[in-house]
């Protein structure tokens, strides 16, 4: 069969069938990015009331429980429903094959299955939210989370479902890794973000279950009055404190990771250089799953915790700074003397940079020791955990989105555009939360709907910023979707990449390869003359 | 080629395929390794807040019944080691003997671990609120059950599912589907069972032979 007569997977076959029962990883991919992007905008909106509340220091729209419900969802929301899958699950899930010259992933009902699991879990969540909302935060933390009148167990038990779907995706991918690479391709020959998504993989199934467990036993308290958590009946709440974040520092990886190596993939296609060190690249992303387990008592300075144990948290924390400087200086000399042609993926890949740089000094800042009490539930975390994660993932997820558009969906969209949507986006989210940063430092603590007047002109800097950071994303879906209904067809390779993806057909047909490629070359190298590549 | 079935697109051949199953096993029974991790953390946590609580109550605990629960658990996992064996050769008959017979090793532990369970429910052994045993008063007495049972809970639950895995191993068998080429199919079931197994080899000291 010549090229040209290949049906790409989009139209291979049709109706809503093989679209809901489909194996195709790529379809699958698509299913995700749809339910993903649904959940983006609802966690979106529930943080665009949180900012209008805010706009006055007392009641502005809502009561105080409200306002409360709204934080946790907002957290649950972006954390569980968005962040933790977004670009595992879609880009992951898209290109793991594509790039390691597979038909799929090893085990794709198992893959169709982890979607069915995910929305289950998210129509969980979302119902719990209807019928009654929970009020902790997304930190659940005990003994409140046990004792509140409010729903908590019902949103607890969403999370542990789409701990499984987390845990079903990552097997299947560490499996696909080790078992279906193209002859040829070595460890040290994979792309980095195939990297990445490996990496990211180890981490969710190694911490995830945890997760299940703490999340089990804070209900079994609830239902049981089991006490594992209530000092009142001689438990420890600190211990869920370990338990969580034994899972959640690893988990601000899980999700910072993929955005990472959606950076680490695209510069050296953007400008047009080979990275500058592959392997530096890929010894960090050892270096963050492993010393990313070591770090989680940072969260815990203020919970009663000895000198010792907080030096050695302190250090841990910083190691993890380390290994991201690595990254960081990396990409920057991967850009110097690179031929930078400026786009919408490069602008949302500067800004995952800048974002990177500033967060992660506020981090080392919050890891040391004796500067941590004055900012602990300021919002100076919150400033910081949006630049270094929030931020950086939303960055990296629209810049693999808009990347990859031509390769997912055959189509090209508007540059001008989208560049315009990028350049908002970044500054909206900047505007956002520097005001955040000062406010914490001036004391306002975080999950408050009420605060003293002199706050407010920061308060309201900050929501003039979410709305520009919102009108930035409708901007980008809009120019989006406008191309993927009108959009002229995508050339075959428009980035000019190296990358092994591109070798097949774009959009790729069903079974991305007819004939499994052979790998002849590294991932950032050039073709050899007269070998079989397109384009 | 036999009739065997042809490995699935995606994999290059049967081998791989069946690689790939095994690395699956593996890499979920490590996911479940961490499950029982973080509630050992637990358990290692309140047994040193409260060790007076934890040695009264793991005497007061049906020591000999969990040695027999250990050892019908033992010997079953050697049941399943030569069932494996029975099927690589292609020996059916005793294929499904052996597992019938490690089926009813994990039934025997299931009978003998309930009726621990309703000793436990009548005596009031329970954790939390609904903790009401006379003899033991120690604080942290409600803890030490809250622990025991989700964590034999959960583990029981496994050897529920265990068993279900293995009969209908037992139906492939005796349908002569699972034939030498694919016992992987079984070898992944057995590496389940024996990691059921070993979770218990550590639970056991940890709640009935508390010093
Ligand atoms: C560069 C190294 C980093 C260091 C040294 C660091 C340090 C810290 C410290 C000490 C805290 C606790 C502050 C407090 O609650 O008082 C914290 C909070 C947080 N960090 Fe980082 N961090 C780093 C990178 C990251 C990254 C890469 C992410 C996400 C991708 C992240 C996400 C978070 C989150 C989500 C919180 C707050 C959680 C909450 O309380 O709701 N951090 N960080
Ligand atoms: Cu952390």
């Amino acid at each position: 069969m010549s090229s040209a007569e290949e049906v790409s997977y989009l139209f291979a076959q049709r109706g809503w069938r093989s679209w809901f029962f489909t194996h195709d990883h790529k379809r699958i991919a698509l299913l995700y990015l749809a339910v993903v992007s649904l959940m983006l905008m609802l966690a979106g909106t529930f943080a665009l009331l949180l900012r209008l509340e805010l706009l006055t220091p007392e009641k502005t729209l809502f009561e105080a429980v409200t306002y409360n419900r709204l934080f946790t969802l907002h957290g649950v929301g972006m954390v569980w429903l968005f962040m933790i899958p977004a670009i595992p699950s879609v880009f992951g899930n898209f290109l793991l094959p594509l790039m390691i010259g597979a038909h799929d992933v090893a085990f794709p009902r198992l893959n169709l299955a982890s979607w069915y699991v995910y929305v289950v879990g998210a129509l969980i969540v979302l119902g719990a939210m209807v019928a009654g909302g929970t009020d902790t935060g997304w930190t659940f933390y005990t003994p409140y989370s046990t004792t509140t009148p409010r729903e908590v167990i019902p949103v607890l038990f969403g999370v542990f479902v789409i701990g499984f779907s987390s845990i079903m995706t990552s097997l299947n991918f560490i499996v696909t890794t080790h078992t279906l690479r193209a002859e040829g391709m070595g460890w040290m020959r994979m792309p980095l973000f195939v990297w990445a998504i490996y990496g990211t993989s180890v981490i969710q199934v190694i911490a995830t279950p945890i997760l299940g467990i703490t999340l089990s036993l804070v209900a079994l308290e609830s239902f049981l009055g089991t006490g594992i958590f209530d000092p009142a009946r001689g438990g420890d709440p600190v211990l869920f404190q370990h338990l969580f974040w034994f899972y959640s520092h690893p988990a601000v990886y899980i999700m910072v990771l993929p955005g990472m190596g959606v950076v680490s993939e695209l510069l050296p296609t953007l400008c047009h250089r080979p990275p500058s060190s592959y392997r530096s690249i890929v010894y960090s992303t050892f270096g963050i799953s492993f010393v990313g387990f070591l770090a989680w008592g940072h969260h815990m300075f203020v919970s009663g915790m000895s000198v010792v144990n907080a030096a050695f948290f302190g250090l841990a924390s910083m190691l993890v700074a380390i290994f991201t400087a690595i990254k960081i200086f990396s990409w920057v000399s991967t850009m110097y003397e690179g031929e930078i042609v400026f786009n919408a993926p490069l602008v949302y890949l500067l800004g995952f940079i800048f974002l990177m740089v500033f967060g992660g000094m506020t981090g080392v800042a919050l890891a040391t020791v004796g500067l941590d009490p004055h900012w602990h539930d300021t919002y100076f975390v919150v400033a910081h955990f949006h630049f270094i994660m929030a931020g950086p993932v939303l960055l990296a997820f629209l810049a693999a989105l808009h990347f990859w558009f031509p390769k997912m969906f055959g189509k090209k969209y508007s540059e001008r555009l989208s560049l315009m949507g990028a350049t908002i986006t970044f500054f909206g989210f900047f505007a956002t939360f520097t005001p955040q940063f000062l406010l914490g430092n001036m004391g306002m603590p975080r999950r408050y709907y009420s605060y003293p007047p002199k706050f407010q002109w920061l308060h309201v800097a900050s929501t003039m910023g979410a709305t520009v950071l919102a009108a930035g994303l409708v901007l980008t879906l809009g120019t989006l979707l406008h191309a993927l209904i009108w959009g002229e067809r995508a050339a075959q390779n428009p980035w000019d990449s190296r990358g092994y993806e591109w070798d097949t057909a774009t959009p790729p047909p069903e079974h991305n390869y007819e004939i499994i490629p052979q790998i002849t070359r590294g991932p950032y190298e050039p073709a050899e003359p007269g070998s079989a590549r397109v384009g | 080629m036999s009739a065997e079935s042809p490995a699935e697109l995606q994999f290059e051949n049967l081998e791989r395929q069946r690689y790939a199953a095994t690395l699956g096993v593996w890499v979920f029974l490590g996911t479940e390794v961490m499950f029982f991790a973080a509630l050992i953390t637990a358990y290692t946590a309140y047994r040193i807040y409260f060790p007076e609580a934890f040695s009264q109550c793991s005497h007061h605990m049906e020591r000999w019944v969990a040695t027999f629960e250990t050892a019908s658990l033992l010997t079953s996992s050697l049941f399943m080691v030569l069932a494996v064996h029975a099927t690589k050769l292609g020996r059916r008959p005793a294929a499904a003997l052996f597992l019938l017979l490690t089926v009813l090793g994990g039934l025997a532990f299931l009978v003998m671990h309930g009726h621990e369970y309703w000793t436990d429910w009548r005596e009031g052994g329970l954790p939390g609120r609904y903790y009401h045993l006379e003899e033991i008063r120690a604080a942290g007495a409600p803890m030490f059950y809250a622990s025991y049972f989700f964590t034999t809970g959960l583990h029981s639950l496994h050897v529920l599912v265990g068993i279900g895995l293995i009969c209908s191993m037992i139906k492939r068998t005796i349908q002569g589907t699972l034939t030498p080429e694919k016992h992987n199919l079984l070898e992944g079931v057995g590496l389940y069972w024996h990691f059921v197994d070993m979770v218990w080899v550590f639970l056991y000291p940890l709640f009935y032979l508390v010093p």
